[in-house]
């Protein structure tokens, strides 16, 4: 009985070699029964060269095994090789290309372009988006400052309770972790400062290492990238999850102007408190600083002093602490804006929060880095 | 109270047009409800007659004035949100006469309204409350509250029931619609719910693709609709629709043949109410069940018309008991056959 099966499944095929390669003649009925050892049987041929299946004396042709035709001759031609039918009744020939047409297509991966001027284009698409983003936050400058003005001319609508909680969460509420960051970092200054030195013997100069670094860099740029950590965020999420709720287009039609009620005590707050951080910081720095000059290297808390006042310009405090309105500016108005781009899902209010962050501290040290360039331009 | 009107209204966003031109007049004290599916452009269309988005082409005139370079507030108009933007802060007195305080009126004259509008609403109990201490439908509420507290000229609102469940909604619907009747102020509401189109409205606007498809009082959509979508968004469950010949006056349907009142020739689309359907052995439709939906006052039968393979619904009055496979003969009016124009969907009578 088993046998008889693998009689019948067995497939009808002459095998001749040509010239240019293989031809296969098949025969007899073609069908589900026997499709299995066909497409076996078509395995086993070396793939090497063109193929030639000549279906002349097949008679009954199915759907398996034009599949496995099907498939076969898809296979051989990905490889590059050639694969032909040859003595195809009509009624073959379009049962083959019915089923060819119902396989599915393969699903090739895009390949990914990368040609000079994709590059190109893409170079351009980032500066174009750049160019648009710095011209929109231009224009969120004017608005605040027109609405600033206002506020000027009509004292009463200004929100002065919305100002002073605003201050009292961005300039308050940071000074812990801004006087320790900055203690700290007063000391890794004064530590690694003095192992270096001692090299020179020039311990004393840690001194200067330390208040000229401290007063003009880093006390207002490390100040300016915590609050834009803190707050761009915050005030991005916050604005940014009152558009989510109609709450902005509420207040319009209220007669509320979001500008006059959300940006300028926000951005305000900030460009008031920021100094006062950087102050801080400055003071924070110092201490440390001091301390472990103190401890490491011997030099007591009056000989810093010392050195510092006689040692280190003013204008390294001044310097330092005019770029703190800037960057305050530059972090509020990042924030708002940010704020504002926010559309009616919780994912663009993710996804407009972290950016509003790393562009607000990007953007604070690209300004640090022009406020170097200006101050060593004019000789301060 | 005031006309509203849309004259050619246009929206672009960027390249992109949303809305292309929409047209009508709103009579004082109307109730005009702009119905469609999600991204059909009503919110827009609202949110340009509110203010809230620039107009790119076209005018919007209440009582009679341009306003498209008008801010919100010059507008005179109130409008109620879907998530109903309430401030979280203030209690329900502060959030209702917040907009009459920042409009600078006394502090008598704030409570006064307050008062009148919260005894309109029945928000008395819950006046010292904050928002988040009352439920979707009295938060609905105090939203409302807030608009008609400012007596402006025209009600806007944004589906502001979607977020509602489905009893509430049935009784907020009444609610609004009696205020806005007492009231007597123009209204525009948006949804994308075609029975609270149906219920609400004075007149719709049926919205499609940034299209106004079909202007007309609710009975008149549904009874001729002017175009295949309309007829297919209003009414539920859904106009059938399938293709059909007309030839010298008959018309060729499922295997059946019909007389038609109508002038279409040839290859029409053919829409047929599921409610129209009236079961009879000796009709010449059939459908072949393949699903029942009994919902107690009638019965919902889905399954294939005639020999065919084309989906259809009927509704039947009262409990019938079909099992999957069965056949049910039926008829319908020739009346209630509505014919469109296979290619561009638009009625023909």
């Amino acid at each position: 009985m088993v046998a008889a099966m693998n009689d019948r499944a067995a497939p009808l095929m002459d095998l001749e070699t040509t010239g240019s390669g293989l031809c296969l003649r098949l025969r007899g009925p073609q069908t589900v029964a026997n499709a299995r050892a066909l497409a076996a049987k078509l395995d086993q041929q070396p793939d090497s060269g063109a193929v030639e299946l000549d279906l002349t004396e097949v008679g009954r042709l199915d759907t398996a095994a034009a599949f496995v035709l099907v498939s076969f001759r898809d296979r051989r031609e990905q490889a590059g090789q050639e694969v032909t039918f040859t003595g195809l009744r009509a009624g073959h020939q379009s049962l083959l290309d019915t089923v060819a047409r119902s396989l599915p297509s393969p699903t090739t991966e895009p390949k990914t372009p990368f040609t000079f001027t994709d590059a190109l284009a893409r170079v351009g698409e980032v500066i174009a988006g750049g160019v648009k983003f710095i011209l929109a936050l231009l224009g969120f400058l004017g608005l605040f400052l027109a609405r600033l003005a206002r506020t000027l001319r009509h004292p009463s609508e200004f929100r002065f309770t919305s100002l002073v909680h605003h201050a009292g969460a961005v300039g308050l509420g940071a000074v812990p972790i801004v006087a320790l960051m900055a203690f700290l970092i007063g000391v890794v200054l004064a530590f690694q400062g003095s192992t270096q030195l001692r090299q020179f013997g020039a311990e004393v100069f840690v001194v200067d290492l330390i208040a000229i670094s401290i007063l003009r860099e880093l006390g207002i740029l490390l100040t300016s990238i915590i609050v834009a950590g803190r707050t761009a965020s915050s005030y991005t999420a916050a604005i940014g999850s009152m558009k989510m709720h109609e709450e902005i287009d509420a207040m319009r039609g209220l007669g509320l102007d979001p500008a006059t009620v959300l940006f300028v005590p926000r951005i305000l707050a900030l460009v008031i408190t920021l100094p006062i951080l950087g102050l801080v910081a400055n003071v924070m720095g110092l201490l440390g600083g001091g301390l472990m000059a103190w401890i490491d290297l011997g030099i007591s808390p009056a000989m810093f002093i010392t050195r510092l006042v006689n040692g280190t310009d003013i204008n390294h405090v001044i310097i330092g602490l005019v770029k703190a309105p800037v960057f305050a500016l530059i972090i509020g108005l990042i924030g708002c804006h940010a704020g504002m781009q926010v559309r009616g899902n919780a994912e663009s209010l993710g996804r407009m929060t972290s950016s509003a962050v790393v562009r607000a501290i990007f953007a604070v040290i690209v300004a640090d880095a022009a406020f170097s360039i200006f101050f060593a331009q004019i000789g301060m | 109270m005031a006309t509203v009107e849309l004259d050619n209204i246009k929206k672009r966003f960027g390249g992109t047009q949303v809305i292309h031109g929409v047209s009508t007049a709103i009579e004082d004290g109307e109730f005009i409800v702009i119905v469609g599916p999600s991204g059909c452009g009503k919110s827009t269309l609202l949110r340009m007659v509110a203010g809230l988005e620039s107009v790119s082409e076209g005018e919007v005139r209440i009582d009679g004035e341009r306003v498209n370079e008008r801010e919100p507030m010059a507008r005179d108009i109130a409008m109620v949100f879907q998530n109903y933007a309430l401030y979280p802060h203030m209690s329900v007195r502060q959030n209702m006469g917040y907009g009459l305080k920042i409009a600078g009126l006394p502090k008598s004259e704030i409570a006064a309204k307050v008062d009148e509008a919260a005894a309109l609403l029945q928000l008395e109990p819950y006046l010292d409350r904050r928002p988040r201490e009352l439920s979707g439908g009295q938060r609905q509420r105090v939203a409302m509250g807030r608009a008609i507290v400012r007596e402006p000229k025209v009600f806007l609102f944004d589906e502001p029931l979607s977020n509602l469940d489905a009893k509430l909604r049935v009784q907020m619907r009444l609610e609004i619609r009696d205020l806005q009747n007492r009231l007597g102020i123009t209204a525009l509401y948006v949804t994308h719910d075609q029975v609270e189109a149906m219920t609400m409205a004075d007149r719709m606007i049926v919205m499609n693709a940034g299209r106004a498809e079909q202007i007309g009082t609710p009975l008149e959509v549904y009874e001729r609709p002017q175009t295949l979508f309309a007829a297919q968004f209003i009414g539920s469950p859904s106009m059938n629709v399938l293709d059909a010949t007309m030839q010298d006056g008959v018309l060729h349907l499922g295997g059946a043949t019909m007389p038609a009142p109508t002038t279409a020739t040839g290859k029409v689309t053919v829409g047929l109410r599921p409610e129209h359907a009236i079961a009879d052995p000796e009709g010449p439709l059939s459908l072949t069940v393949q699903m029942g939906e009994p919902l107690g006052a009638n019965t919902l039968l889905h399954g294939r018309i005639g020999d065919g393979s084309e989906a259809f619904t009927i509704s039947l009055p009262g409990v019938h008991h079909a099992t999957a496979g069965e056949r049910i003969a039926f008829r319908v009016l020739p009346e209630n056959l509505h014919f469109f124009d296979p290619e561009t969907g638009a009625r023909i009578d």
